[in-house]
């Protein structure tokens, strides 16, 4: 059972890499993009063929799968990005489709349907992190990366560049008139989604130990996108909130006991229901936006935890008073 | 001094010649307006300029360059500001952050997206010279006490004034705005007209697209008029008032022998 629920929590970990990097597209860029799964599948894909055929590290290799998706993600960026709303969305969901028919397809390379078997594990200063056995070391380690990511954005948007992509959200075509290049922007927030995910793909390779192209479908990318939603965009720690209950929702059935009695394709009907909840009581996601800091120059680090510790408190009891308000409604 | 000129500057949507080509000057150190009635092309011709849309034909001359082809942000750098005829902010920004955007340019480097994990003390320096500038704007236009307020909070006349920051902290030569008066009272119309007079005297020059006659009579220097995408009379605003075109084109007169 502990083990089951630390296997849930690497889970959580590895979605946040790609929820974080959908936050930065979706939420901080406002663009909507549904290609997270294609650069999970770049990582996963760069670590398990450089590790099997290569004889690399897992650490170089994570490198080299942020490097590709960053490449690729520009690449894929600078085209599309002209494109808004429901025609980026479509032309992204085909991003992700061509990345899994590609892998499937490059037999030479990839091993196609077969997929990478024997995947080394990761060593940290010459220890072996097995998965099976020491989850925990595992549940760390990914952690550790996790946080790093997590302050790297943390950091970011407050950087005049993180703003100029809020701006370029809130309205292109002033900010162009403000003299900002919204494309430099945009394209920006594309590959550093990206990077993310293949970081969160390097180590679902060294997670599983063997991958196949099944693994990177379309669902995936909707279910990272239901996480930043039931999060709450443009919130770190939201983000990861919702990785964790999307995870704790799809794994409910084997948790509870009752995976004989509860169908698995149950968890579908549940994301469902937990987005139009969450849609008619909270529309910001659980934690919402996170309020804009309002002094520049006076913000010690004390005074910052702080005010989150006391915004997450009031979010929570604004999430309970509406759903209060929500029952009382109908009574 | 010329600063701006447009030749034979023309923009057709499909078989609608919103603007005819329109030979528009506007002088450094003055107050030009563009007046015309509604669907004149005053704003089209404001887009073709500061190149939100391109013109179908024709040159946009700025301090001697030709900038028809240039990208929007890059005629924003080259020095010209503008607001919007239906206020356009980043609503979920602070007015501050508002303000701070429109230095962005201006600032560090364009393009460092390893600024996030640079030095923090750089970080710092950069961020109270940011905030020096932004502040001198916010004062200029009274914002500073609500410099904390999200753009969407504020009141209708702070948010047509906190535009009038955002372009000016891009520190344009020319500044163009289209209709700064909708919607306001006359009160608040007689601050706008002391606010223009103000921009001026920073050294900025000012292109007014406005249909308050009253504002425009007073603040204006010279005064291009629109029509139908025609350019109908150019001159002080005594030669408009008793322009026997532009009387036309407002009363509808002209047709009695």
């Amino acid at each position: 059972m502990v083990n089951f629920i630390l296997l849930i929590l690497i889970y959580t970990v590895i979605y946040s890499f790609m929820a974080l990097g959908q936050n930065v597209i979706t939420g901080y860029g406002g663009m909507l993009s549904l290609c997270q799964a294609g650069f999970f599948a770049i990582g996963s894909y760069t670590t398990g063929i450089l590790t099997v055929k290569c004889g690399w590290g897992f650490w170089p290799t994570m490198f080299v799968g942020m490097f590709i998706a960053i490449v690729l993600g520009i690449l894929i960026g600078i085209p599309t990005l002209r494109l808004k709303g429901d025609y980026l969305a479509i032309v992204t969901l085909g991003v992700g489709e061509i990345i899994k028919n590609v892998i499937n397809n490059w037999i030479s390379l990839t091993n196609g349907p077969m997929g990478i078997q024997r995947i080394p594990m990761v060593k940290v200063f010459g220890f072996k992190v097995n998965p099976y056995n020491n989850k925990f070391g595992f549940l760390l380690l990914s952690l550790c990366i996790l946080l790093l990511c997590a302050l790297f954005l943390h950091r970011f948007i407050r950087t005049r560049n993180g703003r100029a992509l809020e701006a370029v959200r809130e309205d292109e075509l002033a900010s162009l008139s403000s003299g900002i290049n919204s494309t430099v922007y945009k394209v920006m927030a594309f590959a550093i989604g990206a990077c993310l995910a293949s970081i969160g793909g390097s180590l679902y390779s060294v997670l599983t130990l063997s991958i196949s192209p099944g693994t990177y479908t379309f669902m995936m990318s909707v279910m990272v996108l239901c996480m930043v939603v039931l999060g709450g965009m443009g919130n770190l720690l939201g983000v990861i909130l919702g990785a964790f209950i999307i995870q704790l929702i799809s794994y409910l059935p084997e948790l509870t006991g009752l995976s004989r009695v509860i169908p698995p394709q149950c968890k579908e009907i549940l994301f469902g229901v937990i987005l139009v909840v969450m849609m008619i009581f909270r529309p910001e996601g659980l934690l919402g936006r996170p309020k804009r800091q309002t002094n520049f120059m006076s913000d010690s680090k004390g005074t910052v935890l702080l005010y989150k510790a006391k915004h997450v408190c009031s979010n929570i009891s604004s999430l309970f008073s509406n759903i209060k308000k929500g029952k009382g409604g109908k009574a | 001094m010329t600063l701006l000129e447009t030749k034979k500057l023309t923009r057709a949507f499909g078989g609608v010649v919103a603007v005819n080509n329109v030979d528009f000057t506007a002088e450094s150190g003055m107050i030009t307006g563009l007046i015309g009635p509604n669907g004149a092309g005053k704003t089209t011709l404001f887009n073709n300029i500061t190149g939100l849309d391109k013109p179908t034909s024709g040159e946009v001359i700025f301090a001697g360059e030709n900038i028809t082809k240039l990208p929007s942000y890059k005629i924003a750098r080259r020095g010209i500001g503008r607001t919007f005829q239906n206020i356009r902010l980043f609503k979920e920004l602070t007015v501050l952050e508002n303000v701070l955007l429109g230095l962005h340019f201006g600032t560090g480097v364009a393009f460092r997206p390893l600024a996030a994990i640079n030095s923090y003390v750089r970080l710092l320096k950069e961020r109270k010279e940011m905030l020096g500038k932004a502040y001198k704007w916010l004062d200029f236009m009274n914002l500073r006490k609500v410099e904390n307020e999200l753009a969407k909070n504020l009141p209708y006349g702070h948010q047509r004034e906190l535009e009038i920051a955002r372009a000016l902290a891009t520190e344009p030569k020319l500044l163009f705005l289209d209709e700064p008066a909708a919607g306001m009272n006359p009160n608040e119309t007689l601050q706008l007209i002391d606010t223009i007079k103000r921009i001026r005297s920073e050294g900025v020059s000012v292109v007014l697209i406005e249909h308050d006659m009253r504002l425009v009579m007073t603040v204006c220097d010279t005064i291009t008029v629109l029509q139908y995408g025609n350019k109908i009379a150019s001159g002080t605003p005594d030669e408009i008032k008793k322009n026997p075109r532009v009387i036309e084109a407002y009363l509808g007169g002209g047709s009695d022998e």
